[in-house]
């Protein structure tokens, strides 16, 4: 878990975020903020040291931060500050659009 | 922490509806994420363990996790689960449930398994309140705390879990808070694999029915509560008993190795078959 910053990018799934503010109120870079949905956004990307906490506190596991390489590789050229983008859900499963769990077979 | 949330998504059932039926800000959704990430850490397959719920907000997470799984009625969790741990002792047995599931109802039913030491990891979601039902005080509600039953304040005394589990006889009892949530997850995973029975009492906040009426202003509020008032064990046993007020002690406080219920019927099983072969 490398301390340093500008090395993550942050996956909120708007959908399943019920906006109880636990991941803004705590987080030490002050990286997320509410928007005027009452849902949680990212402000400052850039400050993200990739603590963890969002991810490992959000009841409705809607937040993901992962290392920004892996995003570059999936889309080329996307500039930093689009990758903070929210990504918009399908709203059909209720699952987030790019979540790799929709592939995921749940009798298995 | 870039595969936390795959990893939790891999868990669930996908067919039922999300986002999940918890309330903003309730810790119930925090224990059901390090409920998953502990059974992933100890490399447990989906189908070695079996989930039991009873009845609350509490019993909603056994619905929501793909484990074998089973709902129970009011209390009687504990029940449900010594008779699958009796009938399949491979399997690792988990019990989830509130307070008032476990303590009220259910709470001579939860000293005789502790008694018993039969081999069941139990997860208490303490919210000091019966959510679900409509916010009527329980047997953990704290004195003086205003709920739906005790609007001028709680008079009864209230348990205190640990405690009453240690003097009970179980082989492993410890505290967390979803806060702690490192710590949270490094208990459950002691107490799934410690023998026999093992109970983790787990603070999580109920604003909608207990924060509200207490003086909470928001869920975040009871989150900072429990993050400064918080503290492990073995710093709070080294307070003054004055500076004790108002703190939790977190962590383990009761760990032995004795064998679990299901051990000792397996070997006396064993020698009586012994025993007739030679006849």
């Amino acid at each position: 878990m490398a301390k340093s910053k500008g090395q993550t990018e942050i996956i909120i799934f708007p959908d399943w975020c019920k906006g109880c503010a636990i991941c803004v109120s705590f987080c030490p870079a002050k990286v997320l903020a509410l928007n005027e949905a009452g849902k949680s956004s990212v402000v400052a990307l850039e400050e993200c040291i990739n603590c963890g906490f969002c991810e490992l506190h959000c009841p409705d596991f809607a937040i993901m931060v992962r290392p920004r390489q892996a995003q570059n590789r999936r889309k080329n050229d996307v500039a930093p500050s689009e990758s903070a983008s929210v990504e918009a859900p399908d709203k059909a499963t209720g699952a987030a659009a790019g979540d790799p769990s929709n592939d995921n077979d749940p009798k298995s | 922490m870039s595969d936390v949330t795959q990893l939790i998504h891999d868990y669930l059932r996908h067919n039922k509806k999300f986002p999940h039926v918890f309330c903003a800000g309730c810790g119930h959704g925090i224990v059901l994420g390090s409920l998953i990430r502990s059974v992933h850490a100890l490399g447990l397959s989906k189908d070695d363990v079996a989930l039991v719920a009873g009845i609350g907000c509490s019993g909603r997470i056994a619905a929501y996790v793909d484990f074998n799984t089973v709902h129970t009625t009011h209390g009687r969790a504990l029940t449900f689960a010594t008779g699958i741990k009796m009938a399949n002792p491979q399997l690792k047995v988990i019990t989830v449930m509130g307070d008032g599931d476990a303590f009220s109802i259910g709470g001579n039913h939860l000293i005789h398994a502790a008694r018993k030491n039969i081999g069941v990891t139990v997860l208490v979601l303490n919210n000091f309140i019966y959510g679900m039902t409509g916010g009527q005080c329980s047997s953990t509600t704290p004195l003086g705390a205003v709920s739906q039953t005790s609007p001028y304040g709680q008079l009864e005394k209230s348990f205190d879990i640990v405690k009453l589990t240690s003097a009970a006889g179980a082989n492993g009892v410890s505290r967390g808070t979803v806060f702690h949530v490192n710590t949270l997850d490094r208990l459950i995973r002691e107490a799934i694999m410690r023998p026999g029975f093992n109970l983790v009492e787990i603070l999580t906040p109920c604003h909608t029915q207990y924060g509200r009426k207490n003086k909470f202003k928001s869920a975040v509020d009871m989150y900072k509560w429990l993050r400064s008032n918080a503290i492990p064990v073995e710093k709070y046993e080294k307070l003054k008993p004055e500076e004790r007020e108002e703190r939790i002690p977190i962590g383990t406080f009761v760990q032995n190795d004795a064998p679990g219920l299901e051990e000792l019927y397996a070997q006396v099983r064993t020698a009586q078959c012994a025993k007739e072969r030679k006849q």
